[in-house]
């Protein structure tokens, strides 16, 4: 058994050791919440400075407003204009439109490739699939975009007929092509860690496969599926090159899905490089990274949440 | 321990000519940047030991990279804003100012477009959002589909000023990373317009421009933005931190020279008339 003894000979040596591994993990943290402090720090003036507040407060932001006397009142993200404007609210629909589209294009997808891989795919076709979905993860989102720009806009005109060639569908599929395999690989692991006994006792209860699977995996491993789909969400609303470079980047309040459309995060990556420093443009742009920021945070958040509380359920550690 | 030795002799004679050779930077417009790296080669292989890099990324980035310092050369295609002046100044910065060469904006159109001549009141309309179909401007009865530049480029700032009056763009215009990429949106979409360097246009085709409705309807080309009859043309510079000495100097005398302006016309920008490029250069 002299092989198997791990223990450290020298406490010392435990000590550095245990201390070093956790101030990494201790690390990682203080650099979430640096990059948050300094991002907000560079958005405060927001709230606090006069003049900057004259062109940009939070209200002007969000509500419609009256630029010119002799005109109606508009929402408008015309940052460079001789009156600048700093609604929000088209970037906003913008980056709705294209997670919308990008959800319900990749979930589908990306929850019945999980049941086939999980469920009915032998071993061997399984350690093809499996792989190959998550390589798409590893796919710069910039040969994504590019792909979506030149090949996948023209195809979905000439099939659709749409007035837009770089629209919000055309980026919403880009999209989903990156969220995809998060979706998947999560849905796939809360179906496999359904515990076996479930399907025997279903099967043994006279169910076929399809009714095993449907009406007893799926449904366990509903909340897995759940927190997959809200991290890709989170992805989808973040992601910056695919958009920048497949959506138009036209920042229009409609309602339609074929209008371009722009979203926040291709907004900070089209104006930081030429923003002036200190300037009301500038403080504006990082406070869209602040909301980006908690807006992210928050539905990772509630999904590894509710991926955790699957966990305890299956494991039988409910309370 | 042999191998030690060579990689530090080898480190050691890297080292030695970053050293020796001098080193330039050039930053700034996209719409430049092409000639900025044809100059860089040409000048490189003239003088050994200068290194010059050259990079875009927009007007505004040059210009900020020169405020902060950390470019010896800003390439840009417009003029610096006030406020840039101002915040120049404030950093102890002086900007000196240089044309290098001519282009003009070419209005790209759809090769299956049937409309060939815009006026610049056309296009302000077109661009505003006043006029969005086609059939108002004698084309088919179909709406205009807008393209332009990201507002970080020369170009978009400089179409704005000159062609729309310093209006807004028509929220519907669709801002697209690059040159290259409006050409290729053109390309492919028959109710698109662009706008771009007259360099660029290659499966898409020019508009005629009219200065007014009187004036006659000009293509873009080397020839007629040279003499000033296609209604939009720009100075593109060079931005250095005070005038120019040394090697800066040389580099840019030598890229106004007759045989820096020639590398610009193979690259189909527009050289400056000889008489603007002996002014131009540093005494």
């Amino acid at each position: 058994m002299e092989k198997y003894h791990f223990k450290p000979k020298s406490k010392i040596k435990e000590f550095l050791g245990e201390k070093f591994i956790s101030l990494n993990a201790y690390l990682s943290l203080l650099a979430i919440i640096l990059i948050f402090v300094f991002i907000f720090k560079e958005a405060i003036p927001i709230f606090t400075d006069a003049d900057v507040k004259e062109e940009a407060s939070v209200g002007k932001m969000v509500f419609k407003q009256h630029y010119y006397p002799d005109r109606p009142a508009k929402w408008g993200w015309q940052p460079n204009s001789e009156v600048p404007k700093y609604s929000l609210l088209p970037l906003f629909i913008g980056s709705i439109k294209a997670a919308i589209i990008a959800m319900l294009f990749a979930v589908p997808l990306a929850v019945a490739a999980a049941v086939y891989v999980s469920e009915f795919a032998s071993l061997k076709i399984r350690e093809i699939i499996k792989p190959i979905i998550e390589i798409l993860a590893g796919i710069p989102s910039v040969v994504l975009g590019f792909f979506a720009l030149i090949v996948l806009a023209t195809l979905l005109q000439n099939i659709f007929g749409f007035t837009f060639r770089l629209n919000a569908i055309n980026a919403g599929i880009a999209l989903g092509l990156a969220v995809i395999p998060i979706v998947f690989t999560i849905a796939e692991d809360a179906m496999r860690a359904v515990p076996g006994t479930l399907r025997d006792a279903s099967l043994a209860l006279g169910a076929n496969p399809w009714q095993v699977s449907f009406t007893v995996v799926l449904p366990a491993a509903f909340p897995g599926i759940a927190s997959g789909v809200l991290l890709g969400f989170g992805r989808a609303m973040g992601e910056t090159m695919i958009v920048l470079m497949a959506s138009g980047n036209a920042a229009i309040i409609s309602a339609s899905f074929t209008d371009s459309i722009r979203t926040f995060a291709a907004t900070i990556a089209a104006e930081m490089g030429e923003v002036v420093f200190g300037s009301t443009h500038y403080d504006v742009l990082f406070f869209i990274g602040t909301l980006l920021f908690v807006l992210t945070f928050l539905i990772n958040l509630v999904g590894d949440y509710i991926r955790l509380k699957l966990k305890e359920r299956l494991q039988g550690k409910l309370s | 321990m042999k191998r030690i030795i060579v990689i530090l002799v080898m480190l050691t004679v890297v080292a030695a000519m970053v050293i020796s050779g001098s080193s330039i930077t050039v930053k700034g417009s996209d719409t430049l940047v092409r000639l900025g790296q044809r100059w860089a080669e040409a000048y490189m292989k003239k003088n050994p030991g200068v290194t010059v890099q050259v990079s875009g990324g927009g007007s505004g980035t040059g210009i900020a990279a020169l405020i902060n310092g950390t470019t010896d050369i800003c390439e840009a295609s417009r003029d610096m804003k006030p406020k840039e002046y101002k915040m120049a100044e404030k950093r102890g910065i002086k900007p000196y100012r240089i044309s290098v060469a001519l282009d003009g904006i070419a209005v790209y159109l759809n090769k299956n477009n049937p409309v060939t001549v815009l006026s610049l009141a056309q296009l302000k309309g077109i661009y505003t959002g006043s006029v969005t179909n086609w059939k108002e401007v004698g084309g088919e009865d179909h709406q205009i589909i807008l393209y332009g530049r990201e507002n970080n480029s020369g170009t978009y700032a400089f179409f704005k000023e000159h062609v729309l009056k310093k209006e807004d763009y028509a929220d519907r215009t669709q801002t697209l990373p690059g040159t290259a990429a409006v050409v290729n949106a053109v390309e492919h979409d028959k109710y698109g317009i662009g706008y771009g360097g007259i360099a660029w246009a290659t499966g898409v085709k020019d508009a005629k421009v009219k200065k007014d409705d009187n004036s006659p309807a000009v293509a873009p080309s080397l020839t007629t933005v040279s003499n000033g009859t296609y209604p939009i043309s720009r100075e593109l510079y060079w931005f250095f931190n005070g005038k120019p000495t040394g090697d800066l100097k040389k580099i840019v005398n030598w890229a106004l020279s007759e045989e820096g302006q020639n590398i610009a016309k193979e690259v189909d920008y527009v050289p400056l008339p000889k008489e603007m490029a002996l002014k131009s250069m540093v005494k």
